[in-house]
């Protein structure tokens, strides 16, 4: 027993490779590959088919009740059980487009800065804190900005309306709670991702292009904007819509400041609502059938809105990939 | 094989667990519960505090095998459940109304109807000549109120609507009383964290708590005007005064709100949170342990709530849960 027992192993690995390699030669290895990696998609994609159908199934009592009313219903009432969706839908396209407005500057400027402008020993730091920022949690952003946006925002709010209150974006009660709040918030939020898929997309602009800018004559404003940013604003229209898929989604920073009212006004001061706040705030104490297929019908809004976005975001990268590349030509 | 499985039978008994899941209010206490009873007798409960409206939809679906509530099913709730379903109300708890006037840092006093107004919107200044009435004593400043209440569907909402609903006409018609309502003023806020986070930032603010939330924060609080006609502070005191109080008309139906409690020093936005089970236990293991619970929680389990700044339950009520939990078979 004792002798036999390292012949045995020792023998083993030899034919046991033996075989193993026939099996598998590098043709089919590479089309077992293939369908593991076919696999892998579809399962992706089939996740998202199955996400849609559920939404769709289970916001069937709310659909039959309401139709197409609870995309123009401005009444929320879960006591009346009368449900409707526009200003949830108010609130997401306002508060995300405003967070662009304010994070797309800022982002993309930053983003040339550290890629064309910054030394080394500054940009690294830099582009570490601004990766940074991505990675807190957005709880966290929430209660900073509660406990601190809020109060700093207040006095500005209260003087604007006392000294712009004829305009009504400046009209609504100056809390610091509010539609502005919620837009700032997501606005920081949404600007680190902006700004590192903006710098990698400068970053990947080839060199001749900066040198034959300069070569003409150009100077460095010139060759930024007319020749690096131009070439990249694909990339960079892909940042944004990132941006903007990130912005309507977030939920937790702006459920903390955005007041949570279901209304539209032309305030940036007044609260509003979002799709995604209103889900959060109150799924877990919907507590009849109705209530609840409302809210996922909210949530298939959501759903449909985001893939509308990113679709459109798509369409508009293709489009702008094919006149670069037809004018690219000419050029 | 058999036998082999039934001789070690009273560690199977030690062995049962039990599974809840439903309201976040009274999860403080429930842990605590949880944790004592599984030290002295080793069933161990498990609870997801995933709300009320989470906890009802698990217990419909027998996935649970009881559910916690803030709010007592409404009769139509009560007829799309599988089968019958006891409710134990476990724990009082009261809801603070907390403010943040500049000059007065303490000692306001409101009543059922101001309250109303102010959260319909209707009075909108801390100067108003009702709210002036009340309080002689504190020169009031010309601010104008900012309402806070709760975004997210809650107990706490649950019990200061109904508080509301109570004493106001108008409030009981248009928005009326439940975990959500449609507000006709003021900003949302998530969780006591978010209104007493409001509260204290905005001068001029007004907004509602639960009462440990309130005694951590350090806000001031309002004294309300009760029943009686007297101005009562929130605490354990006052707020077990109200829950004795409802006893009366608990007797006829363990769900009836017990907010404007009658009772000389009842604090009027009082509630209940209320252990739902199915009175037909088909699991009989899991219903004697369940049940074993439900008895301790009555009795020795009442000595933990008042630390936690929850309301011990009335003797009366006790012995209205006594019946009900024997009821349970």
């Amino acid at each position: 027993m004792r002798s036999t027992q390292p012949v045995a192993t020792r023998q083993a690995p030899a034919s046991a490779e033996e075989p193993r390699r026939a099996l598998l030669s590098p043709a089919r290895r590479d089309a077992l590959f293939g369908i593991l990696l076919r696999a892998v998609a579809v399962l992706v994609a089939a996740l998202c088919v199955l996400v849609g159908v559920v939404l769709v199934v289970r916001s069937v009592p709310a659909l039959q009740r309401f139709g197409m009313s609870f995309l123009w219903g401005t009444t929320w009432d879960p006591v009346q059980q009368v449900f409707g969706a526009l200003p949830f839908l108010f609130g997401t396209v306002v508060t995300s487009v405003l967070a662009l407005l304010l994070a797309v500057p800022l982002s993309v400027g930053t983003a040339i800065f550290l890629a064309e402008v910054a030394p080394r020993w500054l940009a690294a730091p830099i582009s570490f804190a601004v990766e940074l920022l991505a990675a807190i949690p957005s709880i966290v952003y929430g209660l900073w900005a509660l406990f601190v946006l809020v109060p700093a925002l207040q006095p500005v709010e209260l003087w604007l309306s006392e000294h712009a209150g004829f305009i009504p974006l400046f009209r609504g009660a100056p809390y610091g709670v509010g539609m502005l709040a919620g837009a700032l918030v997501l606005a920081i939020m949404v600007t680190p991702f902006i700004t590192a898929v903006t710098r990698d997309v400068i970053l990947a602009v080839p060199h001749s292009i900066r040198e034959a800018s300069y070569a003409l004559g150009a100077t460095r404003w010139e060759t930024v904007v007319r020749g690096v940013l131009q070439y990249g604003r694909t990339g960079i229209l892909g940042a944004v819509v990132l941006g903007l898929g990130r912005a309507m989604g977030e939920t937790m920073a702006v459920t903390m400041v955005i007041g949570n009212t279901p209304q539209i006004s032309a305030s940036l001061f007044d609260p509003a609502y979002t799709m995604a706040s209103v889900l959060a705030n109150e799924f877990t104490e919907a507590t009849y059938a109705l209530y609840l297929s409302a809210l996922i019908e909210i949530g298939l809004l959501l759903f449909v809105f985001t893939i509308v976005v990113n679709a459109a975001g798509r369409l508009l990268v293709l489009r702008t990939r094919g006149v670069a590349a037809g004018t690219g030509v000419v050029a | 094989m058999t036998l082999a499985l039934v001789s070690p039978v009273p560690m199977a008994v030690g062995a049962v667990s039990l599974n809840g899941a439903g309201a976040t209010f009274p999860y403080p206490l429930y842990s605590k519960w949880f944790d004592a009873y599984a030290k002295q007798t080793g069933i161990k409960i498990n609870y997801q505090s995933i709300g009320s409206g989470g906890g009802i939809q698990q217990l419909k679906a027998r996935t649970v095998d009881f559910g916690a509530s803030d709010a007592p099913l409404s009769d139509a709730e009560m007829r799309e459940m599988p089968a019958p379903v006891v409710h134990i109300p476990t724990v009082a708890g009261a809801v603070a109304v907390v403010y943040n006037v500049p000059g007065a840092r303490a000692g306001l006093r409101l009543d059922g109807p101001v309250l109303a107004d102010i959260y319909l919107g209707r009075i909108r200044r801390w100067d108003d000549k009702r709210i002036a009435a009340l309080n002689p004593g504190i020169r009031l400043p010309g601010r104008v109120i900012a309402v806070v209440h709760r975004s997210d569907g809650s107990g706490t909402t649950y019990i200061f609507t109904h508080y509301l609903a109570a004493v106001s006409p108008t409030w009981r018609a248009n928005p009326g009383a439940a975990k959500s309502v449609n507000w006709p003023a003021g900003i949302g806020a998530k969780g006591n964290e978010g209104v007493a986070g409001i509260v204290q930032h905005v001068p001029g603010a007004i907004g509602y708590v639960e009462l440990a939330y309130a005694m951590q924060t350090h806000l001031p609080m309002a004294a309300l005007k009760n029943r009686a006609g007297r101005f009562v502070l929130p605490g354990v005191q006052s707020a077990a005064a109200a829950a004795a109080g409802g006893v009366a008309a608990m007797r006829r139906d363990v769900r009836v709100s017990v907010v404007n409690s009658p009772g000389a020093n009842a604090y009027p936005i009082t509630g209940f949170t209320y252990i739902l089970a199915y009175r037909h236990q088909a699991n009989t293991p899991k219903g004697r342990a369940l049940v074993g619970f439900l008895r301790w929680a009555m009795h020795e389990g009442q000595r933990y709530p008042a630390s936690l700044f929850y309301v011990p339950l009335p003797p009366a009520v006790v012995a209205l849960n006594d019946k009900a939990i024997a009821s349970i078979r």
